[in-house]
């Protein structure tokens, strides 16, 4: 299997060199950028599997990053999607949800270790979600109160509860395998559930999601 | 508050340091007055008491904030108060009187950062999304009301017979309405602008160009039009009557273009003096971030041989810059979710393991949660101390029947059924704890599989608990 290709967007120097020697060769670097523009010009120039995207940016944020590139990605429609994963100090919830929603498959901060990233590079890569326990915990809180008034909401407005209980555990420290034994689901369900809440969160137009959103300033 | 009762644990009581503001500090919040002040001399004096003024707010205007500033004040929806005043308006003009009026004397509100300062500052220098501009999106219930006015007018004028009486008195208004609406383009041109050097012309023009030099153009040619009018049709008037108008006109034109800046120029020294306390402020609250990541890269520097060492002080201190810079709510140590916090942050000091806090839902800590959060502070410290795990993952969901807590880690683990009676860790410290408080506690671990304890606590019928937040 040939190594995913990724791009590294941050604004500090430091980091994209750490990053680099930390991912060593078990990925394919193929640019850095430091700003916005720079960062949709590599994407759109490199095409990589995955870009690591810092949400704090100089140019309008990650956010902006990502918009541009759909835009730019609509038009062409060639190759393999680019996908998002976004790396960053900040975990304050209006960060965390305001990436996801504008299109990011995962959200981990800088302290990660190497290995998990590399391991959060390949999961988002292959399609899949990264939540770390936090993004879990936002999750529901996003979410929260949905269960008890059932039935009547869009299915979009909602999670399921099987996709509630899957979040709970992830919020808890669990990993997909361990989440998946304790549920006696596979590995493969439990992504299932998690690209089905991510795809929730980024679409839902819930009237509390919408407010909740709204209280942080996220619309 | 049970927090004083933790007494022994120096993040909670240093956490509380902030909230008596001091007096300096008046208004703004807790956290930026921070821990610089010298806490025995404000205690005394009390929290600065400053009286309730209605602001016009800038936000959420219409016209000039007036109607929104007086709801907030009043606690109304804005919508009754605008009712209101177009009401106002129909009785022979007076809602616009009091609306011009107050537009007059109320001092526009400023704009306070809500979000926390990392993100502040983020926004501000244009790296992450999301600043809100003015909204555009209301103009509909606008229209709906503008019609009702323009209706009620039409009745009125239909009813009295007097069609074309207002015709001077709506274009003066709407002259002067442009005027000072420019003069409030020119006030907030001065707030933004950073040289702070500014010409009486500046003051009345703003950094606009032609723009501002047009209404100003369309606000005269208005007034002028209505003098007209009003001469023309009091013809049979003397004409020196018409000139005296003219006079009082042209002075009435001339106050009301230099008198917003006279007037307001007043109200910006006292605003002035103010956000230069607040930026005094701001420059000790960066001393001492900086001062306590100095202290750290020196410890750093120190003990660089240690790599335990050095991790536990770049995290504690991570973990201080988190907070001061992302921790939103302010919520001090009075929400479960903050006295968790306050357990893992000691925990993590003390044991160099990093401890994950993830809180789901908002809760107010009470009296019944200290056992609660007692026998959590006893599973993290079991499981810094003795899993050899390298994170400890906490979990907390407070819903509208109780508090559950899971802590888990993936460290050694152990066989709970052969656990020495005589651990006092576990058994009573946890489960015991929990139990005679009326909740429950269990423990699952096996070897090489790691722990996890989950504690929960019903909630009892009179605590009263928020959604999530």
């Amino acid at each position: 299997m040939s190594l995913r290709t990724v791009v590294i967007v941050d604004d500090h120097a430091m980091f994209r060199t750490g990053v680099r020697a930390e991912l060593g060769t078990t990925v394919e670097v193929l640019a850095e950028a430091a700003d916005v523009d720079q960062a949709v010009a590599a994407v759109i120039k490199h095409q990589p599997e995955v870009v690591l995207l810092d949400v704090h940016l100089p140019g309008g944020g990650g956010a902006e990053v990502m918009r541009r590139c759909a835009l730019s990605q609509r038009s062409a429609t060639s190759g393999t999607p680019t996908r998002f994963l976004a790396l960053s100090v900040s975990d304050a919830a209006e960060d965390v949800i305001g990436t996801i929603r504008a299109g990011a498959r995962g959200y981990v901060t800088k302290t990660i270790t190497g290995p998990e990233l590399v391991a959060a590079i390949e999961r988002v890569a292959s399609g899949d979600a990264v939540f770390s326990p936090r993004l879990a915990g936002f999750v529901l809180d996003a979410f929260a109160g949905t269960i008890e008034v059932a039935a009547v909401d869009e299915d979009l407005d909602r999670l399921t509860e099987r996709e509630r209980e899957v979040m709970r555990l992830i919020a808890r420290g669990y990993s997909y395998k361990e989440v998946g034994s304790t549920l006696f689901i596979s590995i493969k369900t439990v992504e299932t559930h998690m690209s089905s809440v991510l795809r929730k969160l980024q679409l839902s137009s819930r009237h509390e999601l919408t407010r909740w959103a709204n209280d942080r300033r996220l619309l | 508050m049970w927090t004083r009762g933790l007494g022994c644990h120096d993040v909670v009581v240093m956490k509380r340091t902030p909230s008596p503001a001091a007096p300096v500090a008046g208004q703004t919040s807790g956290r930026t007055s921070a821990p610089t002040s010298g806490p025995a001399s404000d205690r005394t004096s009390g929290p600065a008491e400053t009286p309730r003024s209605a602001y016009r707010s800038t936000d959420e205007r219409w016209l000039g904030g007036v109607a929104s500033g007086l709801a907030q004040h009043l606690g109304l929806p804005v919508m009754w108060v605008r009712m209101g005043m177009l009401v106002l308006v129909a009785f022979g003009g007076f809602g616009a009187v009091l609306y011009a009026g107050l537009w007059l004397f109320m001092p526009a509100q400023r704009h306070t950062p809500s979000i926390p300062p990392g993100l502040d500052a983020a926004a501000r220098q244009g790296k992450r999304g999301g600043r809100r501009e003015r909204r555009f999106a209301d103009y509909g219930p606008l229209v709906a009301v503008g019609a009702i006015a323009v209706g009620v007018l039409l009745l009125i004028t239909l009813v009295s017979g007097q069609t074309l009486a207002y015709g001077p008195l709506l274009l003066a208004g709407a002259g002067v309405a442009v005027l000072w609406w420019q003069a409030d383009e020119a006030q907030r041109e001065r707030w933004s602008d950073p040289s702070r050097r500014m010409g009486p012309v500046r003051a009345v023009v703003g950094g606009g160009g032609w723009r501002a030099y047009l209404r100003i153009g369309v606000g005269l040619m208005l007034l002028v039009a209505a003098i007209t009018l009003f001469s023309l049709r009091s013809g049979s008037l003397t004409v020196a009557l018409d000139v005296g108008l003219a006079a009082a006109f042209g002075i009435v034109g001339l106050g009301l273009m230099v008198g917003p800046w006279l007037l307001r120029l007043s109200s910006d020294l006292s605003e002035e003096r103010e956000a230069r306390v607040r930026s005094e402020e701001r420059a000790d609250v960066a001393a001492h971030l900086h001062d306590s990541v100095l202290q750290t890269l020196a410890l750093i520097q120190r003990s660089a041989g240690d790599p335990g060492t050095v991790s536990r002080l770049a995290r504690a201190q991570e973990r201080d810059l988190r907070s001061w810079l992302f921790d939103a709510r302010g919520e001090g140590a009075t929400t479960l979710a903050a006295a968790l916090r306050a357990v893992a942050a000691e925990a993590e000091d003390a044991h160099g393991v990093p401890v994950e806090v993830v809180c789901v839902g908002a809760a107010p800590v009470t009296d019944e949660d200290r056992p609660l959060v007692l026998a959590t502070r006893e599973a993290i410290i079991n499981a810094a101390k003795h899993s050899g795990a390298a994170t400890v993952d906490v979990y907390a969901e407070a819903t509208a029947s109780g508090v559950e807590i899971f802590v888990r880690d993936r460290g050694a683990g152990f066989d709970p059924a052969r656990v020495a009676e005589d651990r006092q860790g576990v058994r009573s410290s946890i489960i015991g704890r929990m139990e005679r408080h009326g909740g429950s506690a269990s423990v699952r671990s096996a070897p090489g599989e790691g722990t996890e304890v989950r504690l929960s606590l019903p909630s009892s019928t009179h605590r009263s608990r928020e959604p999530s937040s």
